[in-house]
């Protein structure tokens, strides 16, 4: 049985600072294959974005401390040399950022920096990466791209920008895309343009896509698996299906009912999860998210459980992992005398 | 009978001078960011505004409490006109209009302490003597769920989510009758956002504050508003209560903005919502389209949009009102 | 970026003649004789008479400020009084009359010359002072000052750190002595400091080499400035989004540093840059006096000390629009590398 294309094990990402170790990641595993979609959901703190990062060996030259294991297509790439590390960065595995106006240089015309990433993996004369990063505009859906490819990025609308940094991030043929919130700083209407298009480009290309969000909508949209980070640590994985109308963390389940929507009943009150993320400097001895788990109580009569036992990451049914002690899920479906009780 | 609405707006306008790269600097055009805007919030309401950058709904914001004065159009408050009014007799209507912000990381001073900023109101308009001042910051840090003890802290030491109530509380100071709350939780993380929200309307209720409630999340405005004002370039192209706007929109663009949303409970149930793809960027402020301004990326669009701008006027048997020649059913 | 470029320079145009009226209502129309302040120290009734006779200063101020600018623009001749040059020229002493030429600054009666000639004479030593220290301070400013960034948090940052300190706080009058009785005449490091007119001569190399001491005592003191200027601009630069962006893509650690991470500080190091390099232009007192260099300091020093007003007022006029020029400089350099500056959009 071979490998899955992108295996990530144990993955462990530390950064030393004057106030302790922040302990960012610890302990991440997970698997993707190409053509498919994995949504990793997080909050701030989380983890999502730096183990991400480290896919892409950014943490390289930093004081940032790595272990474990990234397996892409039969290549551990921790185990590479810087070198080595950078021929696979922009070609193999690419990545797109949240404000495409700040991830885009100011001074340099879009035309340019595109070519840059295609001229950084292939020794083409200018012309040749001109030509292709014009094809590469108008695959992204700019307008007169051979007109567009001289302007710089503030020119360019919100959207546009965006797309100007998928033209970038794909003109390569990675097979890997990490996308980190690309559609957070857009408004609607052009995120689900922009959805719309990393779907098609994924399904053209045979991508493996890495989609990083906070957005739970996003997630339901367009990920098949998603993978729930929580202090660093993933705290459930599932099919995307699964996650959201059966989610078995608390976490998960407070996440849904916290957020409002646009089609279900309005007068349901929010109901927000109590307190915020734990410190990563000083991450607590059991589960990280005791201290906001209204169902702590529910495992053994007093949390203790909860409170000094970090709970492993276990299979409920094949494909489904959560990180809880909390034996039978449903009791966070029956809402209020659970919460009662709890409290 | 009618009673004087809290805040009645009335074609409100504000234009933007564009000046020209020559030699000489002109004035060649203007970013009609907000071009004839009317609306009422009642006493305790709250009414939502929505639309996606460019609509002109943060500008609407800060006209409302006169961060800006208008080009043209009337603020009455309270029967007042304060559109024109002077710094001077703004003073003391800046007790009752204040504004939440969106960026709780920018919006506070990083020099002053939670004390100072959320005390500063009552220092400037001299409302309560110095003795007592403390004990008014305490209260109203209590108030947003905040540690009383914590008033000599510094922003920095604080959460986000925290950061936020601290606006709050500075907003709440001086009791005032409406809050302009402009994006007041895009900034924060999702599980406190929630925390936000809820506590907004505790307030709400409790003081009866009315809310003009500035957002682009279509998800959280219909939490929190029973009626909706939606905006694109300018203007109001629809204006219902929540339930017909969210089950039965009358504009096209209304529509378009409702398929776009990511909805988590229709991937729940299964399936993806028909999704209406808009195609081509929002027109530029500065020019924006003759007659209709959606009509440039309207499926509906006909010769009549180009020629004649529609009127904002109920459409069917709902209790709202749209600005389209061809409403949806 | 034309109109950008016609804007700005017909703005510095407008700032010239605001300041030469600045300058000559300072000078000319305060309390004071000006006569007094032209005629010396050995200042006798006589003398005093035909200064102001022949300099004009007993016209209204408007005429003298009129005078003054037709000066500028097309020139001028010196006595100012017509009647008394038709006289010259009547009795054959047409030789006496002086012929300023535009742009003319004045006459000095201390040293029958006209002050053009004057600051002619001595302004080659400053100016190549001046860009000699300035590519010293530049060239090694911002290398050191990158390294640091570099090697941030290392040890040679904080060596780099802790000798700019030293550097800075050092006064020029010390440098350069030091330079001067030490490293020249003492260890016989480097051959005694004299400036050679490269022109006059044709000396081109010994021109350079009396250039050194002098540049570096007067560089050593911005140049510690620019070390920690370009080291913190440097470090803000790549800590922004797109340097990751850049390391994203794939590109060498030099690519990222040296086209996209420098690219981006040098705009605030070019203009202050610019500003700084004009205030060098106006002399550089304290290491003319040290190496005795006959620069516009010393001429200004002497100027001074001999009351010599006509003088002292092209000097003023002179290193204004220097920093007028240089900021119109500036600001086209920042257009060029900025484009969000020259594209409003």
């Amino acid at each position: 049985m071979s490998r899955p294309f992108l295996s990530v094990e144990n993955l462990v990402v530390h950064f030393p600072t004057p106030d302790g170790v922040v302990k960012a990641t610890n302990g991440l595993s997970y698997t993707l294959e190409r053509g498919q979609t994995l949504g990793i959901v997080g909050e701030s703190g989380s983890g999502k974005s730096v183990s991400s990062s480290a896919i892409l060996g950014l943490h390289r030259r930093t004081n940032a401390q790595v272990s474990g294991q990234i397996w892409l297509d039969g290549v551990d790439l921790l185990s590479l040399s810087d070198e080595e590390m950078r021929k696979h960065r922009g070609q193999d595995v690419a990545m797109i950022f949240q404000d495409p106006l700040s991830a885009l240089h100011p001074y340099y015309r879009v035309g340019d920096q595109i070519a840059e990433a295609y001229r950084a993996h292939h020794n083409v004369p200018k012309r040749v990466a001109r030509t292709r990063t014009i094809e590469m505009l108008a695959r992204v859906g700019i307008p007169q791209p051979d007109r567009r490819v001289d302007d710089y990025p503030h020119q360019f609308t919100g959207g546009m920008r965006q797309r100007v940094m998928i033209a970038m991030a794909l003109i390569n043929d990675p097979t890997l895309l990490i996308a980190d919130e690309p559609t957070t700083a857009l408004d609607v209407t052009v995120q689900a343009q922009i959805l719309d298009l990393l779907q098609d480009l994924q399904s053209e290309f045979h991508t493996a896509l890495i989609m990083i969000t906070h957005d739970l909508g996003v997630i339901a949209e367009v990920a098949d698996d998603v993978l729930v980070m929580y202090a660093g640590r993933a705290v459930e994985y599932g099919s995307a299906r699964e996650l959201l109308t059966r989610p078995s963390m608390p976490y998960t389940w407070g996440l849904i009912q916290s957020i409002p929507d646009v089609s279900g009943p309005v007068d349901k009150p929010l109901r927000p999860i109590p307190g915020s993320p734990p410190s990563l400097v000083h991450p607590p001895m059991g589960c990280a998210f005791f201290p906001r788990c209204p169902y702590s109580k529910l495992v053994d009569g007093s949390g203790e459980r909860c409170a000094n036992e970090l709970p492993d990451l276990l299979p409920i049914v094949s494909g489904h992992l959560k990180r809880c002690h909390l034996e039978d899920p449903e009791v966070m479906y029956q809402e209020t005398p659970a919460l009662e009780a709890a409290q | 009978m009618t009673t004087t609405p809290l805040l009645d707006v009335r074609d409100l306008v504000m234009h933007f001078p564009v000046k020209s790269r020559g030699i000489i600097s002109r004035t060649v055009g203007h970013v009609k960011a907000v071009d004839g805007v009317s609306f009422t919030l009642g006493a305790g309401q709250a009414l939502g505004l929505v639309g996606e950058s460019g609509s002109g709904k943060t500008t609407t914001g800060r006209l409302v409490t006169r961060l800006q004065k208008p080009t043209s159009g009337q603020i009455l408050f309270e029967g007042q006109d304060i559109a024109d009014a002077s710094p001077r007799q703004l003073k003391p209507l800046r007790r009752d209009i204040q504004m939440i912000f969106q960026d709780p990381y920018t919006s506070l001073n990083p020099r002053q302490t939670v004390g100072e900023i959320v005390g500063a109101p009552l220092e400037i308009h001299n409302l309560v003597p110095k003795s007592k001042r403390l004990a008014r910051v305490q209260e109203l840090l209590e108030i947003v769920g905040l540690n009383p003890e914590h008033y000599n802290r510094y922003p920095h030491e604080f959460s986000g989510g925290q950061r936020q109530r601290i606006g709050i509380a500075r907003a709440l100071t001086l009791q005032p009758k409406i809050l302009v709350a402009d994006e007041p939780v895009s900034a924060l993380d999702v599980s406190i956002q929630a925390q936000v929200i809820n506590l907004m309307q505790d307030l709400q209720r409790e003081f009866n504050i009315a809310f003009l409630f500035i957002a682009h999340d279509l998800a959280i405005v219909r939490h929190f508003c029973p009626e909706i004002a939606v905006m694109y370039l300018g203007k109001i192209v629809e204006r219902a209560p929540r339930e017909e706007l969210y089950s039965a929109p009358k504009h096209p663009y209304t529509k378009a903005l409702l398929s776009a949303v990511p909805d988590v409970e229709q991937a729940r149930i299964g399936g993806r919502r028909e999704r209406i793809r808009l195609t081509g960027d929002v027109p530029s402020p500065i020019n924006p389209p003759s007659g209709c301004r959606f009509r440039t990326r309207c499926w509906k669009a006909q010769d009549v949009c180009a020629t004649q701008e529609p009127p904002l006027e109920p459409k069917g048997a709902s209790t709202g009102v749209a600005a389209c020649h061809f409403p949806e059913p | 970026m034309i109109a950008y470029i016609v804007r700005r320079v017909l703005a510095g145009i407008v700032m010239l003649l605001a300041m030469v009226l600045v300058v000559f209502v300072l000078f000319f129309a305060t309390p004071g004789n000006p006569a007094e302040n032209s005629c010396g120290k050995f200042c006798t009734p006589e003398k005093l008479a035909q200064i102001t006779k022949s300099l004009g200063y007993d016209q209204p101020i408007s005429y003298q400020f009129g005078m003054f600018l037709k000066g500028l623009v097309a020139g001028r001749d010196y006595p100012v009084d017509d009647s008394y040059r038709a006289q010259l020229i009547a009795n054959g002493h047409a030789d006496q009359i002086i012929h300023c030429n535009a742009p003319c600054l004045g006459y000095s009666v201390l040293q029958t010359a006209t002050v053009n000639s004057i600051i002619a004479k001595y302004a080659p030593v400053t100016i190549s002072l001046a860009v000699a220290a300035f590519v010293f301070w530049i060239f090694f400013g911002v290398l050191i000052g990158v390294i640091a960034a570099v090697f941030k948090g290392r040890w040679l940052d904080r060596v780099i750190v802790g000798v700019t300190l030293v550097a800075y706080a050092l006064p020029t009058f010390f440098v350069g002595t030091f330079l001067l009785q030490y490293v020249s005449i003492k260890w016989q490091l480097f051959p005694y400091p004299h400036y050679v007119d490269p022109i006059a001569t044709g000396d081109v190399g010994d021109w350079l080499i009396g250039l050194v001491l002098p540049a570096l005592t007067l560089a050593l003191f911005y140049m510690a400035a620019y070390v920690r200027i370009t080291r913190a601009f440097v470090l803000e630069s790549m800590s922004e989004d797109y340097i990751r962006t850049a390391r994203a893509k794939g590109l060498t650690s030099r690519t990222v540093l040296f086209k996209h991470g420098l690219r981006a500080a040098l705009t605030p190091i070019v203009s202050m840059a610019g500003l700084d390099f004009a205030a060098l232009l106006a002399g550089a007192i304290i290491t003319e006096s040290v190496f005795n260099y006959q620069g516009l300091g010393q001429l200004a020093v002497r100027s001074t000390r001999d009351t010599d007003l006509p003088i002292l007022v092209g000097l003023v006029i002179v290193s204004g629009a220097a920093v007028i020029l240089m900021n119109i400089i500036v600001d086209i350099l920042y257009a060029y590398i900025d484009p969000r500056v020259r594209l409003r959009h």
